[in-house]
């Protein structure tokens, strides 16, 4: 390697070797700012420039992601890992679903290329996504007034609409769930889409505070967009009742709010891809213009291949048309264009009616592992805990994830003595779970409930 | 589909700042004289209209947009000449071997699961990337001074350092070669930073604007961001000697400018993956801090995957450490963690001995069959006599040619001859063949010897 050159002068220049120790770049905030002029080819090792990212400090771990980080530093074997929404096999394995290899398979044998995808992604792949959510002969599909572009993931759907409702409907307001995903306040944070809440979670119940929501949809200044997950709350697994949604959408309507759902986990919830599409359909039939964004991650075990798309419901073809054009000119000095791998894999599957009835059949099994193991752990927690405290809620709540109403100081305990990895809003990933620690997390949970505050 | 030509009912816009919106957009520009009909169903919404009534078509992008409109042309005499996508002498695309290779391998490993990757991606990948850019006795990883992290080949790298800085560095201000790609100045502009240009190309010596480079850069204000490419310039491919990188270094460090090189086609210019790092590995020596963008989009023919890097090579590791951290929360409200298989890809051919020297060698061919297409059209224009210097076609590097044709030339040569490339005179070289380029050749000359 060349030696660098030093210029006698104001120019300040390192030598190749810098022993750490004798810089003096610290934290305490001095200013190590030595020049140094050498007048021979002996390199003296001599602190220059300060980084000019000396003042940046420590971000703090991820809440979610960095429950598994945690959980992987950890060496006890009663460990549990609960944290991130990761379907695990009843011996706690990753899943990766036989029709994903199968798709995989089949494209490499095909040879397809590598192409650039253009901005809005695969063409085959969208389609098929607007038509599992919607249905294939829906009239908002027919009469082509759905724009859909390819994301990357929930997350990446979620930010392209988030930037589109900052650029075209500034000020505007999303109004978000009490609690919801962590993540979600921060995509509309760097999006720069102002924020509120509407009541959602009653701690006493540990049901949904519905009159709560309702007086907070109302509340909300005219024409802000709401965020609903389409099924499958997360993080409290509670879900409104289908009577509940029409009220949703009465409200909705009545104020002239947008709709904006999360749906990250059609099929996934009930085990069936209609079924959990419902409250997106109701919404669709009022003939309403709403935003949907979806994910592939745990329906299709298609994690990180983070494949999703934003789907636009507009009143016209040619609102969509223009929409779409507009989320293109976001996605493109973002990342130019989606990953292609998932969005065939997506494809492939869907377009082909064996593997779309073997995607369907492992969905169900997985969908079905949860409620076994929902039911398992509601039985283990019945018959060791002898407070009568209702534990129902577990049976009533859907999807992966169980909101148990244990407070911090009760989730720090969970992992502290029990080495039950969990995010600290109370929230636990039943697809993490087995029948085999329900005895033992039922335990862990009572003893948190009931000797920690 | 029919059309419908009627009047959208008005104030459809609950909101006074949303016709506020509207009438700016109509006020910008009108979309095309295409249909706009509403459909007036049964099931409309309370309003009647559209919330997205002032929403206008946005134009195509001007660069993948070349494609769209190559793709609508029914010609079978057409060229496209847009993207910078590596095709073969027969005009095809191309996976390279050893990437099918290095699929097959993944395929085959029953060990393999799909779950997230770290915020960071594939730490493989980000280690392997930084030793491919840096070289792998780089002081600056011996020392680890540097953090890598996965991102969404070039753009993403790019957006995501961007956003890095914008947060957290003194100066928002970048500057970027005048003329660029065109996507740079939206990709800093939307990741929060001011965006001025600093002189480049000189287009009466198709060559570098050298002083004008030095003057621009010295006036810049002290600790601004740079955006340097490190090699086959895009869209000019005229890049700096290495004695003119040396005084750009020089420069830079004296006024502390921070340098965020942009390394899209590292092995492709040259046919030398170390030869095309140089001028990053020259900044990197002298101990100060940078700002590297990869993409494994051109010389790993990965473009629809994704794949890229984001490194910032920092004064030390304890900085390194702090800054990937913050990394991480621009990463995560973006896109969560990045795709998996691109890397992957990437990983198993850079960790293989074998996998890795066969695939310099494909590189090599790539870069060399670009070299000829190179010699091949300029050779036909000095056959045909075409007027004009011509010289820069074989001077330049990389992937493109700035033919130096204005916009009028361009629009003429696409509308009488179905080739297709950017307004500003670029051509994609990887795009020619031996049997295309007589036809390439044809639509040069002929807007060369006639006014259009």
């Amino acid at each position: 390697m060349a030696s660098s050159m030093l210029s006698l002068g104001s120019t300040s220049l390192l030598p190749r070797e810098i022993s750490k120790d004798k810089l003096k770049l610290g934290t305490s905030g001095s200013n190590p700012f030595l020049k140094a002029k050498s007048f021979s080819r002996v390199t003296m090792a001599v602190a220059v420039t300060p980084s000019r990212f000396e003042g940046i400090t420590m971000a703090p771990p991820d809440p979610i992601l960095g429950v598994s980080e945690a959980f992987k530093a950890d060496t006890n074997e009663m460990k549990l890992n609960l944290g991130v929404g990761a379907y695990r096999t009843e011996e706690l394995q990753p899943y990766v679903l036989n029709v994903v290899k199968k798709a995989e398979n089949l494209m490499l044998e095909r040879g397809d290329n590598k192409e650039y995808l253009p901005i809005e992604g695969l063409a085959a792949f969208n389609k098929a996504t607007a038509e599992l959510l919607f249905g294939a002969g829906h009239p908002v599909i027919k009469e082509q007034r759905v724009a859909t572009i390819q994301g990357l993931s929930g997350t990446g759907s979620l930010r392209v609409a988030a930037a589109l409702i900052e650029r075209y409907f500034p000020g505007a307001k999303v109004v978000i769930s009490s609690p919801t995903w962590g993540n979600h306040k921060n995509i509309f944070n760097d999006a720069k889409v102002p924020w509120s809440e509407y009541r959602y979670y009653d701690p006493k119940t540990i049901g949904l505070d519905f009159e709560g929501m309702i007086a907070d949809i109302k509340d909300a200044p005219e024409g802000s967009f709401i965020l609903l997950h389409g099924c499958a709350h997360n993080p409290t697994g509670i879900d409104p009742t289908p009577e509940q949604w029409v009220k949703i959408a009465d409200v909705i309507q009545e104020k002239n709010h947008i709709p904006f759902f999360d749906v990250a986990y059609q099929g996934f919830a009930s085990g069936s891809l209609d079924e959990d599409a419902a409250s997106v359909r109701l919404f669709a039939e009022r003939g309403m213009e709403f935003f949907v964004a979806q994910s592939y991650s745990k329906n299709l075990g298609l994690y990180a291949e983070r494949i999703g798309a934003i789907n636009v419901v507009c009143s016209s073809a040619d609102a969509a048309t223009r929409v779409k054009s507009q989320l293109k000119r976001i996605a493109r000095p973002m990342y130019s264009n989606p990953p292609v791998h998932g969005a065939r894999i997506v494809a492939n599957v869907v377009g082909d009616p064996t593997m779309f009835g073997e995607w369907k059949a492992e969905m169900e099994m997985m969908a079905g592992r949860i409620k076994t193991v929902r039911q398992e752990l509601y039985d283990s927690l019945v018959s060791k805990d002898k407070s009568g405290k209702d534990w129902s809620f577990i049976l009533k709540q859907i999807g992966m994830f169980s909101f148990t109403g244990l407070n911090k100081a009760q989730s720090d305990n969970m992992t502290n003595k029990w080495h039950v990895y969990m995010t600290k809003d109370g929230r636990i990933s039943l697809a993490g779970l087995s029948m085999a620690k329900c005895e033992y997390l039922a335990d862990a949970i009572i003893d948190s409930y009931h000797n920690v505050s | 589909m029919t059309t419908e030509f009627s009047s959208s009912s008005s104030s459809s816009s609950p909101s006074d700042r949303r016709i506020g919106a509207l009438l700016r957009h109509l006020t910008a520009g009108s979309d095309s004289d295409n249909l706009s009909s509403v459909y007036a169903s049964p099931t409309s919404g309370a309003t009647g209209g559209s919330v997205f009534a002032h929403l206008v078509q946005a134009p195509e992008d001007p660069i993948l947009g070349v494609t769209v409109a190559y793709n609508k042309d029914p010609s079978p005499v057409k060229l496209n000449l847009g993207v910078g996508a590596y095709r073969t002498e027969e005009g095809k695309p191309l996976v390279l071997n050893v990437v099918r290779k290095a699929e097959q391998q993944l395929i085959n490993d029953r060990t393999r699961i799909k779950e997230y990757l770290p915020i960071v991606g594939l730490v493989e990948f980000n280690k392997l990337s930084a030793k491919l850019i840096l070289g792998a006795d780089s002081p600056a990883i011996r020392e680890n001074r540097v953090t890598t992290v996965e991102c969404l080949s070039g753009t993403g790298s790019l957006r995501v350092g961007g956003e890095f800085l914008a947060k957290h560095y003194h100066q928002k201000t970048i500057y970027i070669t005048q003329p660029t790609w065109g996507n740079h100045p939206k990709i800093f502009t939307l990741a929060g930073l001011t965006v001025k240009t600093y002189r480049y190309y000189d287009p009466s010596t198709r060559g570098l604007n050298f002083q004008g480079l030095l003057e621009d850069l010295g006036a810049a204000p002290p600790g601004s961001i740079v955006l340097l490419h490190a090699c086959a310039h895009n869209p000019t491919g005229v890049d700096p000697t290495i004695q003119q990188w040396e005084q750009i270094r020089q420069l830079m460090r004296s006024k502390g400018l921070m340098p965020f090189f942009d390394s899209a086609y590292q092995g492709f210019a040259s046919g030398s993956l170390d030869t095309d790092a140089k001028p990053i590995r020259m900044f990197v020596a002298d101990g100060g801090e940078c700002l590297v963008a990869q993409s494994y989009a051109k010389n790993m023919g990965l473009y629809g995957e994704r794949v890229g890097a984001l490194s910032i090579v920092c004064k030390s590791s304890d900085v390194a450490g702090r800054v990937e951290s913050q990394l991480k929360l621009v990463i995560r409200p973006m896109y969560s963690s990045p795709p998996i298989h691109g890397a992957s890809i990437v990983a198993v051919i850079l960790r293989d001995r074998n996998l890795f020297n066969e695939w310099t060698l494909e590189l090599k061919a790539m870069a060399d069959r670009i070299i000829s297409m190179r010699k091949q059209l300029f050779e036909a224009l000095r056959t045909r006599g075409t007027p004009g210097d011509w010289s820069h076609i074989i001077k330049q590097i990389g992937m493109f040619t700035f033919t130096g044709l204005n916009p009028a030339q361009v629009s003429y040569m696409t509308k009488e001859y179905h080739i297709y490339m950017t307004s500003d005179g670029r051509i994609s070289m990887a795009g020619l063949s031996s049997k295309t380029v007589p036809h390439l050749a044809d639509a040069i000359h002929a807007v060369a010897t006639k006014t259009v």
